[in-house]
């Protein structure tokens, strides 16, 4: 079946780019390409002006699960990227400690993941992410399993990844607004086979707020987008 | 205690009364079928006698156990290394368990003699295939999604077998090896049936050729006592192991 075509898409360097879509559209199949967990019929992935086979090397993950290890405390879950790479490196440990200080996770270092809450958990993902030492950061739909309030906390927390942390960002989002609130780019999908209908460049400082009429006159138009791209489906 | 094991207790103790009672009241020899009491007596009383066996058969079990795992642990790893070694064992695996251990018994103690090894072995041929089989599910049964992330870590085979797969496995290997211990005791008893000089299936056969049914009881009881510590054990052990469930 083909997923994608003609599909093409740029990602600025330090950018945080916000792909939205109709559901079975393509967008985690984009991802398995990128991280090389499929292999591609044709096309290029270009990194950095080089030809690369799939980005394994240069993308962190970050999906809806959190993927703890439920038999690891939450520091040595963050770790992992260090202990599967070089061994352990003290210097790491503190760096570890420093980011669960900045995303408000201090004094639960010594917890494993089932006694802690869930975005909690995600948090902990995100330094597990962060701990990888990889430029761009992959996101797929990492906040969609929270309950809206502590969604909104964690949309501070991944401004911190580009603001902070200069990662690069691509975030794939069933949620408008959050696409709207965070990104500087956000990219509609077509049904499948994959391709771009529209970009949005926002330009308005961060944190943005929905109350923003601009926004909310995008989000209506991206709404009836996607809505356009479902009906169109079920023709 | 839960309601369910009053249940439990209750429901052997009513066998028990009507087991004694029956005995009494139809004046049973105690060489066709000694009451309760009558192997209760014998089970304290001849516990001097009883020990010395029961502890080579504890022994024999234990080294059972410990080669069983030598065994049953590098070869899932192995088989779950590459389908294709998976794919060239597995029918010796299944074939192996097809053959009735009790025709293994005379041939082991012709090779190996009546001392503990033979009996050691057909505990461990026992127990061998569940471990192997519930350990190689285990593996199998990782969540794809962890396996994506640790590759993307650049995690080999070997440290998502440390890091992963193994402790993920962990909870599949203790039903294996609780599983294992309860039959590895068949496996020790009629190894010592065949030909031994000590073990409580040595002492059975002994006592059950001088019509002492009441001392094969005491040994029965001795025996299912011995599996029930072991069971005890494997499940203490797992709780500690599997601490995070």
């Amino acid at each position: 079946m083909e997923v994608l075509k003609g599909f093409s898409l740029v990602v600025p360097r330090n950018g945080f780019t916000a792909l939205v879509g109709p559901s079975g559209c393509g967008k985690s199949t984009f991802f398995d390409l990128l991280t090389g967990v499929v292999g591609k019929d044709e096309g290029g992935i270009r990194w950095l002006d080089k030809e690369v086979d799939h980005l394994g090397g240069v993308a962190s993950y970050m999906q809806q699960k959190d993927l703890l290890l439920p038999w690891l405390s939450l520091m040595d879950n963050a770790l992992l990227p260090v202990r599967v790479g070089q061994g352990a490196d003290p210097r790491e440990a503190e760096k570890a400690r420093a980011l669960f200080r900045r995303l408000g996770l201090e004094g639960f270092e010594g917890y494993i993941p089932g006694k802690v809450s869930g975005g909690m958990r995600q948090r902990c993902a995100l330094v597990r992410t962060l701990m990888f030492e990889r430029e761009l950061v992959l996101l797929d739909e990492p906040l969609s399993a929270l309950d809206a309030i502590t969604r909104r906390s964690l949309h501070s927390v991944l401004l911190l990844l580009q603001t902070e942390f200069k990662k690069t960002l691509l975030m794939i989002t069933h949620d408008v607004e959050e696409a709207l609130l965070l990104a500087d780019e956000v990219v509609v999908l077509t049904q499948a086979p994959m391709k771009i209908r529209e970009r949005f460049r926002l330009t308005s400082p961060k944190p943005r707020k929905m109350t923003d009429p601009d926004l909310i006159a995008m989000k209506e138009h991206i709404l009836e987008e996607l809505q356009e791209e479902l009906n169109h489906d079920a023709l | 205690m839960t309601r369910s094991r009053w249940v439990s207790l209750l429901m052997i103790l009513v066998i028990l009364v009507a087991w004694e009672g029956y005995c009494r009241f139809f004046h049973v020899p105690d060489y066709i079928l000694p009451p309760p009491s009558r192997i209760l007596a014998v089970s304290v009383s001849r516990a001097a006698l009883l020990f010395p066996h029961a502890a080579v058969t504890a022994l024999e079990i234990l080294l059972g156990i410990f080669l069983s795992l030598m065994v049953a642990v590098p070869l899932a790893v192995l088989m779950f290394f590459h389908p294709s070694i998976e794919e060239a064992i597995s029918p010796f695996l299944v074939a192996s368990q097809s053959i009735p251990v009790f025709a293994l018994a005379p041939l082991l103690v012709i090779w190996l003699g009546y001392g503990i090894a033979s009996k050691v072995l057909m505990a461990a041929i026992i127990i061998f295939f569940p471990i192997t089989v519930s350990l190689l599910e285990g593996f199998k049964n990782c969540g794809p999604e962890y396996v994506v992330l640790f590759r993307l870590m650049g995690a080999g085979f070997w440290t998502r077998m440390r890091l992963l797969y193994w402790p993920w496995a962990l909870p599949y290997f203790f039903a294996g090896l609780k599983v294992g211990v309860t039959v590895a005791t068949i496996g020790a008893v009629i190894g010592e049936w065949v030909g031994s000089q000590q073990g409580l299936g040595y002492l059975m056969i002994q006592m059950n050729a001088r019509l002492r049914v009441d001392m094969v009881f005491a040994a029965i009881l001795w025996l299912s006592l011995m599996g029930l510590g072991m069971w005890k054990l494997v499940n203490v052990l797992e709780r500690k192991v599997i601490h995070w469930k």
